[in-house]
């Protein structure tokens, strides 16, 4: 997936305009923001909303949200954590099987804008290297960060892992964490393009099996009108996820994206100039080919 | 035929990609593992917190500690007096955990502790509500060399900023061998008190201060596990464990007898009414008098 066949957008552009051409990346963007910022009002302006990180964080002093990795890391040590923490990761995890897990990765991490940004540059500087590393390297490591808490006693994995360094050293003070930011992105860059995310990430690994049967799923609903650009295969950080639903038809498959790592970041419904895709239910997966005139999703078309 | 030998092409490509599907995920299986294990050591490495690095009130011993705390830094956020900081990393405090240095900012031990009331795993445990029950290390006066007070100066500034004054922290006298006609006012920690909170530390007037908070750990000794002490021993027993306590006697003048645990030298009344005392002391001093 190293090679890409062109820089997409133009056609999206003049087809349906510019902002109809990034509506979703922006949204994601000012959701990322929009939570960052959330976390920065306390410690920079003196308003605290929200308090602590995205370990754990407390809202208005009433709303606990506990990141379920990090909990589960926890509760492999040994450690018993109080009622709050309990709450938070029920809320937690009941949002994401709602939503789909990845949504944290496109909608929330922050490491996200980092390594979307190496992509953008990767492609548009030609770089063409590309590594072995295997996209189910994330679930070794996944399995990793749950059995070394236990053969150690320590949350061993919240000393490394760069969605905290990167979230918490913004919110907290950052220390030397910027190295490990800028390895990421060198690594996206230069060793492996949607390397980070898309193969080791343990985080991303561990939401999408969160996310392996959430309802809200991104659609191929139009897919007959598909003229293989590939636009959605180059900017999709996931790209083996798009193939079944968009090139099934012929084998039976209906045309929602139900692989647990899409992350239902929405730039395959940006960039499509045919506009093939959309947001829907993973309900309704039947074949619309047909007419293509009655192919309304009627699920949800916002996350 | 050309079923026959397309079977065999394919049956040959399964193999292959089995080969390939299987060596790859070993070469996964193993890099990932290799790295695992680099991660826990270099992870053992991180988690020996350095003597100067206070845990928050409350905390549970270093080893529980790590395995609780999820980082949030909610004590952190809930401290009024921005005495706990999370570890940045390349800080030589395991990442983001939080801990505070006495010497900077030292713990004000509110009455409330919210920052333990703040912790979502118990990493700071809640069963701490009285915050003198705070072990968060032991003050030690690490340096009577240069401590003023060990000079005969007087200060005593640690003990005047302690919170547990006269309990954690008491001013004995000694006498003062250098003017040997002063006394000097020797601080001293009391560990069944003491909660770690570093204010003296904080307080004391030396560049670098002589008496340091530090961690428990490093703080105290511990008597052997076989150790008896005999005293304590004969009370718990209500009485001697070995033999009868035999009664000590001295070879004294007749109406004088010691006691050893008491009074020292008794002298009995009776003989009250001679000119001389019974006690050859009084002889020896009054001759000595009479010299000077």
């Amino acid at each position: 997936m190293s090679e890409i066949k062109r820089i997409p957008g133009p056609a999206a552009i003049a087809a349906k305009g510019w902002w109809r051409t990034h509506k979703w990346l922006i949204l994601r963007r000012i959701s990322q923001l929009i939570v960052l910022g959330l976390f920065l009002l306390g410690p920079l302006a003196g308003i605290w909303i929200v308090k602590g990180n995205l370990a754990y964080s407390m809202t208005l002093d009433t709303l606990p949200l506990t990141d379920p990795h990090v909990f589960l890391q926890a509760l492999f040590t040994g450690a018993i954590p109080e009622a709050n923490a309990i709450i938070g990761v029920l809320i937690v995890l009941a949002f994401y099987l709602l939503v789909g897990g990845r949504v944290y990765c496109s909608w929330v991490c922050p490491v996200n804008i980092v390594t979307d940004a190496a992509r953008w540059l990767r492609d548009h500087l030609g770089i063409k290297t590309s590594s072995q590393i295997s996209r189910s390297t994330r679930y070794w490591l996944l399995a990793a960060t749950l059995v070394l808490p236990i053969a150690t006693g320590a949350i061993v994995w919240e000393l490394f892992n760069p969605v905290s360094l990167l979230f918490r050293g913004l919110v907290f003070g950052m220390g030397v964490a910027w190295v490990v930011i800028l390895g990421i992105f060198l690594f996206d860059l230069l060793v492996s393009r949607n390397g980070w995310c898309g193969k080791i990430c343990p985080v991303g690994a561990f939401y999408s099996v969160l996310g392996h049967y959430s309802p809200l799923r991104v659609s191929a609903a139009q897919r007959n009108k598909c003229d293989d650009c590939m636009d959605c295969f180059t900017v999709c950080p996931e790209p083996q996820v798009i193939k079944p639903a968009l090139k099934g038809a012929k084998d039976g498959i209906g045309p929602v994206i139900l692989s647990a790592n899409c992350t239902n970041c929405g730039r395959c419904i940006d960039i499509c100039d045919k506009e093939v895709f959309r947001f829907g239910s993973r309900f309704n997966n039947r074949e619309k080919e047909a007419k293509p005139k009655d192919a309304e999703i009627t699920g949800l078309t916002h996350p | 035929m050309t079923d026959h030998k397309h079977e065999k092409h394919s049956k040959k490509s399964l193999d292959v990609s089995r080969r390939n599907f299987l060596s790859n995920t070993l070469k996964t299986a193993c890099s990932v593992g290799l790295l695992s294990i680099g991660l826990g050591l270099y992870s053992r490495q991180a988690s020996t917190l350095p003597s100067l690095a206070l845990r928050p009130p409350g905390a549970l011993p270093e080893d529980d500690f790590l395995g609780a705390c999820v980082r949030c830094g909610l004590c952190v956020r809930d401290c009024p007096f921005d005495t706990l900081h999370l570890a940045e990393l390349g800080d030589d405090v395991a990442t983001a955990t939080p801990y505070f240095t006495a010497r900077k900012v030292p713990c004000e031990m509110c009455d409330d502790i919210p920052c333990v009331k703040a912790c979502p795993t118990n990493a700071l445990d809640h069963n701490l509500t009285d915050i003198n029950d705070a072990r968060m290390g032991l003050a030690v006066i690490v340096d009577q060399e240069n401590c003023v007070a060990f000079q005969g100066l007087r200060c005593e500034i640690c003990y005047n900023a302690c919170p547990l004054k006269g309990e954690a922290l008491s001013i004995e006298y000694r006498r003062n061998e250098r003017s040997r006609k002063h006394a000097m006012f020797i601080p001293e920690v009391h560990a069944d008190a003491c909660t770690g909170c570093g204010l003296c530390e904080r307080v004391c007037i030396l560049e670098e201060a002589a008496i340091k908070v530090l961690p428990l750990k490093v703080a105290k000794g511990k008597l052997g596990s076989h150790y008896r002490l005999g005293w304590e021993e004969k009370e718990k027993a209500g009485g001697s464990l070995v033999a009868p306590d035999a009664e000590h006697h001295y070879n004294l003048p007749e109406g004088v007898h010691y006691d050893l645990q008491g009074e020292g030298l008794i002298l009995e009344q009776d003989n009250q009414d001679t000119p001389f005392s019974s006690n050859p002391l009084d002889t020896l001093n009054q001759r000595r008098f009479e010299n000077e």
